[in-house]
This record gives C-alpha cells, sequence and structure tokens, in this order.
C-alpha cells in the first residue's frame, strides 16, 4: 500500500433515480489525493460536490468507475466494508452534528470507542484533542451550553480523535462567523499537517481557499480547472457591466 | 468492545420530562395488568377456599354440580355403596345450601348464607372445625359462624368476644352462634356457616335426609387416590361424579373461568393493561427515535452499525420497561392492601406472579421497541451532508 494515494478516484459517474426522472450528477471524475495535501473542493449548489464527498466517504456506493480510499474499492461494496472504512475517515459536518445529550468528551469518546485506543489511554487521548482545539475547559459541558464556534472545534476534535488518515469536511465554516470560520480552518490545516491526513474540505466560502494545496472545481457534475471557471466568470461579469 | 458509553441511557436521561411521562405510562400500565392479573388469581384461589379446607382423599358430587355454592343433591346411598369397597376407610355425607341470614343487630336486614351441614362425628372438618366446636353443634340450633364473611351479616366476631354467644334467625329459626371458624369470600360467597347434618335439616324442613351435595371419602393411609378413584367408579352407579382433590378444584375453577364471564374479564383487562403499555411506550420511544434522527445518521456515517442501533432503541425500552415496573409494583402492592380490607379476597402478591409481570412488562417494552426499530431502517447516513 506503500506510495498508494489515500484517494484515488478513477472516471467515477453517479446517476440519482432511475427511469425517466433519471438524473446524472457525476460525470467521470478522476482525482487522487495524497497524504498530507490539502484540496478545496467548490462550485455552486447542485454541481454535485456533496455527493462526490459521500462517495469518498463510503457514504455511498459507487456505481461507475473506481473509488478507493486507503486501499478499499468502494464500488459496489458491501455494508461491512462501507463500516470498516468510514471508521478510519474523520468527518467534520456542516452542522456540527454533535449528540445533544453527551457531554463534548462523551461526544468525542463515541468516536474514539470506534477505534483501537485502550481504555486506559483513553481519557487522556479525549482530553488532548479537546485541548489541541482549545476547549480544555469545557469538557463536561452539554452542546447546547457552547457557542457555533466551539461547537465546530468539537466536531472537529471528535473527527480527529482517533487520528485518521482522511479527512472530509462539509463547509465546515457555514454556520461560522468570519473569525472563527478563519480559526476553524486553520486549526483542520494544522491538525492534518501535523498528522499528514489526506483533506478534502467541501466549502462556498471563498475567503478560505488558501488553506488550499489545489482546488478542483465542480460544474454540472464535471472537473474544470479553478482558472477557467474564474475567467468564464470576470467575463460574464464584464458582459453584465 | 470496551466500556462502551450507555448512550441509550444517556439520552433518556437527557430529556429528563419525556422520560418521567414514559415512566408514569408504563407504571399505569403495569398497575392495570397487575389488578387485573391478581383479581383473576384471587378469583381462582378464594372460589377453592373450601375445596382445600376440608379433609378427604376424594369426593363424590352429582353430574349436575357446576360449583360449589350450588352443588345439586344425589342419592346418600351412593356414598354409603363406596364405603364397602376396599381401600375406603370413611365417608362423610355433606349437606350445603344457601340459607336465609338475619342480621343479629338489624334484624330487618337478612342476606344469603352458605351453610353446610354434617355428622360432627363424621371426619373431614378437622382442619376447619376445632374439636370443641364439633361438639357444640350437636347441639340443637348451634352453628359456628365464618368470621372471615362480609360484614353484612352483622359484628357477629365482635360480639363474640364480648359475650359467649350470638343469636339470630336463619330461614326464620333462631338459632345461635357458639363459635367462630376463618375461612373468607369469593367471588360467589359472601360467608358461610357450619353445623350438624340434624341442624341442617331443621333449617331445611323440606329438605330429604336422603339426598346429599357433597361427599367426601376417605381413603386407607397409603392408598392411591387415582387407583381407588377407578376402582369406586367401576363398582357403583354412574349417576354421580367422583372426583380428586386436584379434579374437584379444576371443576370450581372452570366454571369461573369458562362458564362465567368473570375470568373472561379479568384476563381482557389484562391484555388491554398490555396494549395500553404497548402504545405508551412505542409513542414515546418512536418520539425519541424521530428526534434523534439526525444523530443516529451522523453515528452511521462516523462508522456505527445498524446493529449498534437497534441495540441502543431496545436498552432504552428495557431501561424504560424496569423504570416503570418498580413504581408500578410498589403501587400495585398499595392498591391490593386496600382491596384486601375491603372484599376480604386474597390478594396477596406472589413473587412468582410478579416476575411473571415483570418479564411481560419488558417484554412489552422490547415489543414497541422492535416496533419503532422499523423507523431506523430508513436511515441514510449519506443524508447527514
Amino acid at each position: 500500500m506503500a506510495g498508494e494515494a489515500p484517494i484515488a478516484l478513477q472516471d467515477v459517474s453517479y446517476t440519482y433515480g432511475k427511469g425517466v426522472r433519471q438524473k446524472q450528477i457525476l460525470f467521470d471524475i478522476s482525482t487522487s489525493v495524497q497524504a498530507g495535501e490539502i484540496i478545496i473542493l467548490t462550485g455552486p449548489s447542485g454541481s454535485g460536490k456533496t455527493t462526490l464527498l459521500t462517495l469518498m466517504g463510503a457514504l455511498r456506493s459507487a456505481q461507475q468507475g473506481s473509488v478507493k480510499v486507503l486501499g478499499q474499492e468502494l464500488k459496489n461494496a458491501r455494508e461491512k466494508t462501507q463500516l470498516q472504512v468510514r471508521r478510519q475517515i474523520g468527518y467534520i459536518f456542516q452542522a456540527h452534528n454533535l449528540l445533544d445529550s453527551l457531554t463534548i468528551s462523551q461526544n468525542v469518546r463515541m468516536a474514539l470507542q470506534l477505534g483501537r485506543t485502550k481504555r486506559s489511554e483513553s481519557k487522556q487521548r479525549i482530553t488532548e484533542v479537546l485541548e489541541r482545539v482549545g476547549l480544555g475547559a469545557h469538557i463536561d459541558k452539554y452542546p447546547g451550553e457552547l457557542s457555533g464556534g466551539q461547537k465546530q472545534r468539537a466536531g472537529i476534535a471528535r473527527a480527529l480523535v482517533n487520528r485518521p488518515r482522511v479527512i472530509l469536511a462539509d463547509e465546515p465554516t457555514a454556520s461560522l462567523d468570519k473569525q472563527s470560520g478563519r480559526d476553524v480552518v486553520e486549526l483542520i490545516q494544522e491538525l492534518a499537517r501535523e498528522d499528514g491526513a489526506a483533506v478534502v474540505l467541501v466549502t462556498h466560502d471563498n475567503r478560505i481557499l488558501d488553506v488550499a494545496d489545489r482546488i478542483l472545481h465542480l460544474e454540472d457534475g464535471r472537473m474544470r480547472s479553478l482558472t477557467e471557471a474564474v475567467s468564464e466568470g470576470t467575463s460574464r461579469m464584464l458582459n453584465l457591466l | 468492545m470496551f466500556d462502551t458509553l450507555p448512550l441509550g441511557w444517556l439520552q433518556l436521561k437527557h430529556q429528563k420530562l419525556r422520560l418521567l411521562s414514559a415512566i408514569l405510562g408504563i407504571t399505569f400500565a403495569v398497575i392495570l395488568i397487575f389488578v387485573q392479573l391478581e383479581f383473576r388469581e384471587a378469583l381462582f384461589v378464594s372460589a377453592v377456599r373450601y375445596h382445600s379446607g376440608l379433609d378427604y382423599d376424594l369426593v363424590m358430587v352429582s353430574p349436575r354440580t357446576q360449583y360449589l355454592i350450588s352443588a345439586k343433591e344425589f342419592p346418600r346411598n351412593r356414598l354409603y355403596q363406596a364405603q364397602g369397597i376396599p381401600g375406603v376407610s370413611a365417608v362423610t355425607p355433606i349437606y350445603s345450601r344457601l340459607a336465609n341470614w338475619r342480621n343479629p343487630i338489624d334484624r330487618s336486614s337478612s342476606r344469603s348464607i352458605f351453610v353446610l351441614g354434617f355428622d360432627p362425628s363424621d371426619r373431614g372438618f378437622s382442619r376447619i372445625l376445632t374439636p370443641q366446636a364439633h361438639d357444640e353443634i350437636k347441639i340443637p340450633d348451634q352453628v359456628i359462624f365464618d368470621r372471615m364473611g362480609r360484614d353484612e351479616y352483622g359484628p357477629v366476631a365482635d360480639l363474640m368476644s364480648e359475650k359467649k354467644s350470638v343469636s339470630t334467625e336463619v330461614n326464620d329459626r333462631e338459632v345461635t352462634v357458639t363459635s367462630l371458624y376463618a375461612i373468607g369470600t369469593s367471588f360467589g360467597l359472601d360467608g358461610g356457616m357450619i353445623t350438624s347434618d340434624l341442624n341442617f335439616l331443621r333449617m331445611f324442613p323440606k329438605d330429604k335426609k336422603t339426598s346429599i351435595t357433597i361427599g367426601l371419602i376417605h381413603l386407607n393411609a397409603g392408598e392411591n387416590p387415582q387407583q381407588a378413584q377407578t376402582r369406586i367408579r367401576s363398582a357403583i352407579p354412574t349417576d354421580v361424579l367422583l372426583l380428586t382433590r386436584e379434579q374437584f378444584m379444576e371443576l370450581e375453577k372452570s366454571y369461573w373461568n369458562n362458564t362465567t364471564p368473570i375470568g373472561y374479564i379479568f384476563a381482557f383487562g389484562a391484555i388491554i393493561g398490555v396494549i395500553v403499555g404497548l402504545i405508551i411506550v412505542y409513542q414515546i420511544l418512536f418520539a425519541d427515535v424521530q428526534d434523534h434522527l439526525p444523530e443516529y445518521a451522523t453515528l452511521k456515517a462516523m462508522g456505527y452499525s445498524q446493529g449498534y442501533l437497534r441495540n441502543v432503541v431496545l436498552q432504552q425500552a428495557i431501561i424504560l420497561g424496569i423504570l416503570g415496573f418498580l413504581p408500578g409494583l410498589g403501587l400495585s402492592i398499595l392498591v391490593f392492601e386496600q382491596a384486601a380490607g375491603a372484599t376480604r379476597l386474597p390478594l396477596d402478591m406472589s413473587t412468582e406472579s410478579a416476575l411473571q409481570i415483570f418479564t411481560l412488562t419488558v417484554a412489552m417494552c422490547a415489543g414497541s421497541g422492535l416496533l419503532t426499530l422499523r423507523k431506523l431502517r430508513g436511515i441514510d447516513p449519506a443524508e447527514v451532508f
């Protein structure tokens, strides 16, 4: 497996629905993400970026082409394989998606107990990761008692506690103000670099594009280079003026 | 998995008001089930109070007899015929009827009372009556009264503790209560008295001495009742029924259970209790799962399996069952103490029936949990993005 990219897509297409209602959402996507690399996936809504992210996250089965995550082929994968891959991925959700009835440390523990950490180490691991995201003082609080930015940090701590080699994030800054959004992204960047994880970040937020090593732009289910997209957008804007 | 967080419990605990209302609902259902089943049990236990209090190995009754209080008559000679058969040591003919008892304090009020008459020199009543009481009823118009009967018969026991005897009218004949025994009431029986065969016939002058309603048969020590039953049956005419103790009690129970609607009503009540409980638990769990669907989808996205989520819901169901059962048990015991005092029915809850109802409650909750699980099947982890 040495040298193999943690995420490798080859000619991936995806279609929703059946018969006349059938709608193809992704067309022949090929790309790969290396360890330690941060990819930002942009595009207008409906362009298929969330679908692409769920394919990488083993939340959907790929229909055509090949999706390899951490060496596992996910095309037509069985539930068991999917679960196995999901456990090795750190997800950061758009809305933090913490469990309201658990404290912050219990939320992190829900992720930790899926991994292989020994009981004796687990408490320390949880404290460590929460301190790293700046929530050391809020370990035993419930999500309802935290601010939006703090909740998102807790979500990041949960995603990273197992030191995953793949991190997927869907609009992690969507519900945050400018400063907390910036903090959150920089945190992801810093942690990803330290752990050498492959990161895919879906976003609309132009303010955070600079953290990316590479930007992928999706439009109508097809991959385009950012320069093409930007120049087309600019010329349309000029025409309008 | 090591030291896993009890997610089901933590989720229940987080919404205290909902948890409380769920527990109250289940408690209500548990009380309903307890009361219905316990009254049903009391019905059966109380129906065979005389059956189990009397001393006998086999009993002879008329085939038309459906239950004790309205035992039908049969020729006393049948019992004497059985006496001559090897293995039989003695027989006791018993007369029984409902008589009209006047309240000794308020003579204008009367109530029917179950009267048993037997020859005091015969065996069969030694567990109910003292040897002294056996002697007392040899004297004309002296009777022994059941102090566990209903209050409407008058405060006979209280009067007895003040003076030696209490007089009143039974079937318009003056009788004297000289001592007391303790049997108790049942659904068909409010109270009773025991006297000699001769006194019995004095109260019922139109009854024939040669017709009895119950014939007790005592066997020699070591004799097998089933074998003796077969032997006697083949030797006497088939116009009487010959029963062992168990069969005699079974006859009475099956009358109350099958022929009257009473047994059915209580069983039905218990079923209603289970259904009410099922619906309550289902409602609560359903609302709970509905609220947590996004969280469950998140867990699936993190790599938790469908089986894990199923266990969470079942865990909640069983916790609710246990938490609802305990106050239900406590309140039921209180209810029974009250009801036992008021009705004099044998309403003591056995550990066995408490355990049975506990199992039933947990099964009821788990059943609701399983119904809720259909909701879980539709969770698509891809929807959380």
